[in-house]
């Protein structure tokens, strides 16, 4: 039995281990399938982590190093190569690895902490054939930051999430030629400053309201056709080009990996396909917590440290019995706001809520309301999907609320 | 000199040369691919049919429902997975109904075992999820799933390790009669067979018309597929079709063996016998038609789609013919061919032996080949003694199918052995989960480089030029 098992030795998995052992959790286990600390961040060699957490621009490694030193100085045990296979709802670990065979552990609590993976070509149904050349955007940066290969020279990239923006300029620095970034929407789904670091300092064009309705290659990538969309999201025949290449990178969306959590009999969203979680991140199952991209998809990992360290915790105050839940709001939304986490509220202290909004919208009013009684109202110039929002409710807002409603409103 | 010449490594080629792999002969196995099974063997329903459709008294009735009887045991024989969940054909009007009936007649003079109507009520206990509309099926016990790429490799690994031989990457582009047999040639090799049997798929016309024969014609019919995510694996249990009408056969929705849900196909004539790509229209077509089965089935859980050519003959029947001595086509092997594949191997080997092969037993024989599935069926106490012998088994490499390090070198090492990443994955399912690869493919890579001792760079999808990677970085 141990107090506390954390699935996933990532950025979440690291900030989660180590608020818990502050917070005087000390009988930790982070589980981490990789060889190493650090989850994705390990390939991300690029610079832009930690403005938010350390006002400083780290490497996605060195970020993971500031974690990684602290649980190591902490004595937090760790099994890196290690796959968790299973999960139950009363908190038994199912896991594999070469020395220990299969085997398993009882906890008291549980962080879910596995991340996200890229959404597949197989989910677009991108009409053709299936040649070789066709690489998630990670699993390309994998390839070139990893293992030291080149996917391909002439490379068209469909979908303009941060990772595809950011292998766009990272083949380009390994002498691929980029000839187009296609982003299915009228807006992007990355962020601005990478839009403009990785592409237009660049002169990558970014074209937007434009996808692949082709990919052309028998046994290689040899083309792929791009068309332009209407206002539904249909290609339009007339726009049709076909472009030369023998590589297609997709970067069309993450997906929270909650196969596990799923084991576990936790609800998850259908919005954020992540869990449904309570200010602390504890799901729907009592002492299962949820954090970072498994929960739902950060763009900053600064954000994903932040959650986390509240995930760890509250996990400890749930092994140490000192968690009140004395109240239940649930956090609702009007679609153009997305979706928020937490999207309940149990107890009554100031909470952050984080949220994302479904369009691009301009000069609204983020705001918060307890049936018609308005709690909050917050100007902002824009919003857009791609990046994450966040407000601050203080608890005395909180005072005999039955539900709370998250708006976008004009101002 | 061989004495038997394959040409073609599907699930008939496949069967056939472990049917003869049953006798004291020298067998070899030609394919022009990379891998075998990646025809139209790769690329259909995994179904185990009854055997109602067919016309009484034809070679695909008979065959058909003898190859489904024989299926089972082959199964166990090569541990290759085979599930008896039986079939229905949903009828949504009154003239389903009479089909149904015709269906259910034919059924019980092609001698198919258990078939009867159910009505709505009956339907609905059964698949809780079909259609409203629908009112009465036919049912046929003896309906089953089967994979058939796992199939045609246990059947050729078993083959090879009775001592046939596989030559891969190897076209035939010329056949010569000679005193005693046949030369085939491909671009760069030669093989001489006393006896040759043509299981060319697609191409059998093109083998065949190399030695004279033009008695029939081989047509492309391509059929797009979806595949969903595990999560929709038990939206249906049984293989469910709709009733076939003049506006065609409609799409079924099937488990299958792995878990996974299985739409399609479309039935398109094409020109193109290398045309495999998929289509919008089509894609969007076997949703919708899908739909019409089970209204529920969501657009978001595409795992992967695909496009498979039937080969269609231009008999109406399977081509099964001894147009020269000493050579066989097995061609026209379209639906219901990987149900009857066990039977049609039997029935080549038979017309071998009216043309003269002498058919001695081979006393070393083994019928058995290990399953590739032992590992991930074992107990957690037998995986534990697996790990302790080699650790590699510990090590998971897919994470969404959960396939380990070890299970990925036995496939590469297994006749016959996994050359490129596609063949890694028809053999141990690693890429073939939601992700499609993209956490795991670089490490499969890695160990087919390994494996086969070559550089990461010349590992490739699929053989030929569908190299992964173009070089190394620039390091620095």
């Amino acid at each position: 039995m141990r107090e506390l098992v954390i699935i996933g030795g990532g950025p979440a998995g690291m900030s989660a281990a180590i608020a818990a052992y502050e917070s005087g959790v000390t009988d930790i286990l982070i589980m981490e399938r990789d060889a190493r600390l650090g989850g994705i961040l390990q390939q991300c060699i690029h610079n832009g982590f930690g403005l938010h957490r350390f006002g400083e621009e780290l490497t996605g490694p060195e970020y993971a190093w500031r974690y990684e030193e602290r649980v190591q100085a902490l004595g937090i045990e760790v099994k890196c190569n290690t796959m968790v296979l299973d999960v139950t709802a009363d908190k038994v670990i199912t896991a594999t690895n070469a020395e220990e065979g299969v085997f398993q552990i009882r906890a008291k609590a549980v962080i879910l902490a596995m991340g996200c993976r890229e959404r597949a070509k197989g989910s677009l149904a991108i009409a053709g054939s299936r040649p070789a050349g066709i690489y998630s955007a990670g699993t390309a940066q994998k390839l070139v930051n990893m293992k030291g290969y080149l996917p391909g020279k002439n490379v068209v990239i469909l979908g303009s999430g941060d990772i595809g923006l950011i292998m766009a300029r990272r083949m380009t620095l390994e002498g691929a030629k980029v000839h187009a970034v296609c982003e299915l929407m009228p807006y992007s789904g990355g962020l601005a400053r990478n839009i403009q670091q990785c592409l237009n300092d660049f002169d990558i064009p970014l074209l937007l309201s434009h996808t692949v309705v082709e990919i052309h290659g028998k046994e290689r990538v040899e083309a792929v056709t791009i068309a332009k969309v209407d206002q539904n999201r249909r290609p339009i025949p007339e726009t049709k080009q076909t472009i030369p290449c023998d590589t297609l990178l997709l970067s069309v969306g993450l997906i929270p990996e909650n196969e596990l959590s799923q084991g576990a009999a936790v609800d998850i969203s259908a919005i954020t396909k992540g869990p449904v979680v309570d200010q602390d991140r504890q799901t729907s199952v009592e002492g299962v917590f949820a954090c970072g991209n498994v929960l739902h998809v950060h763009d900053l990992v600064d954000f994903v440290s932040e959650e986390a360290a509240i995930a760890g915790q509250a996990a400890a105050q749930y092994i140490q019995n000192t968690r009140q839940n004395a109240i239940c709001i649930p956090l609702y939304t009007d679609g153009k706001v997305r979706y928020t986490v937490p999207q309940i509220i149990t107890e009554q202290k100031d909470t952050s809520v984080y949220f994302r909004v479904s369009d691009v919208y301009k000069n609204v009013c983020v705001t918060v309301k307890d049936g018609d009684h308005v709690l909050l109202k917050k100007k902002r110039p824009k919003v857009a999907p791609g990046e994450m929002e966040s407000i601050r409710l203080k608890a005395e807002w909180l005072d005999g609320v039955e539900a709370l409603t998250l708006s976008l409103e004009e101002c | 000199m061989y004495d038997v010449a394959i040409i073609g490594a599907g699930v008939i080629g496949g069967m056939t040369a472990r049917a003869l792999a049953r006798f004291a002969l020298k067998v070899c196995l030609l394919e022009k691919e990379n891998d075998v099974a990646t025809g139209a063997t790769k690329a259909n329903s995994a179904i185990v049919h009854a055997g109602f459709d067919a016309k009484e008294g034809s070679l695909k009735a008979v065959l058909n429902v003898k190859g489904s009887q024989m299926m089972p045991q082959v199964c166990r024989e090569l541990g290759v997975k085979y599930q008896n969940n039986g079939s229905l054909v949903l009828g949504f009007d009154e003239d389903d109904r009479h089909t149904l009936n015709d269906l259910l007649a034919r059924g019980r003079a092609n001698g198919v075992a258990g078939l009867r109507l159910l009505e709505a009520d009956e339907l609905r206990q059964k698949e809780p999820l079909v259609s409203e509309r629908a009112i009465c099926a036919l049912y046929a016990p003896t309906g089953a799933i089967v994979c058939p790429y796992e199939l045609t490799v246990a059947a050729i690994g078993n083959a090879m390790d009775n001592g046939v031989t596989l030559k891969r990457n190897f076209a035939v582009c010329d056949i010569r009669e000679t005193a005693d047999g046949y030369r085939i040639a491909s671009e760069t090799d030669v093989v001489e067979a006393r006896f040759v049997v043509n299981c060319a798929g697609v191409h059998a016309d093109r083998v065949a018309a190399v030695i004279g024969d033009s008695s029939f014609a081989i047509h492309p019919r391509r059929g797009e597929y979806l595949l969903l995510d595990k999560a929709c694996g038990k939206m249906a249990t049984h293989t469910i079709f709709q009733t076939p009408s003049a506006m065609g056969k409609g799409v079924l929705v099937s488990p299958t063996v792995d878990g996974n849900l299985l739409l399609g196909p479309t039935s398109v004539d094409a020109a193109d016998k290398t045309d495999r790509t998929t289509t919008p229209d089509g894609l969007a077509d076997v949703l919708n038609t899908a739909r019409k089965s089970v209204p529920t089935l969501p657009a978001d859980q595409t795992i992967t789609s695909f496009c498979g050519l039937r080969a269609v003959g231009s008999t109406g029947d399977f081509i099964l013919t001894t147009p020269k001595k000493g050579f066989v086509n097995a061609a026209g092997i379209e639906s219901p061919g990987l149900s009857a594949s066990p039977a049609i191997a039997e029935y080549v080997v038979a017309l071998l032996q009216e043309q003269g092969l002498a058919t001695p037993e081979n006393p070393d024989f083994h019928p058995i080949r290990p399953s590739m599935h032992a590992f991930r069926e074992a107990t957690i106490e037998e995986k534990n003694e697996w790990i302790r012998r080699d650790p590699a088994y510990g090590r998971i490499v897919c994470r969404c199918e959960g396939v380990t390090e070890g299970e990925i070198r036995e496939a590469i090492r297994r006749h016959p052995r996994a050359a490129d990443l596609d063949g890694v994955k028809r053999r141990t399912r690693a890429q073939m989960g939601r992700c499609q690869g993209g956490f795991c493919s670089p490490t499969v890579i890695e160990l087919l480089a390994e494996e086969w001792n070559i550089p990461y760079e010349q590992v490739t999808k699929c053989g030929g030029s569908s190299v992964l990677v173009v070089g190394e970085t620039k390091k620095g």
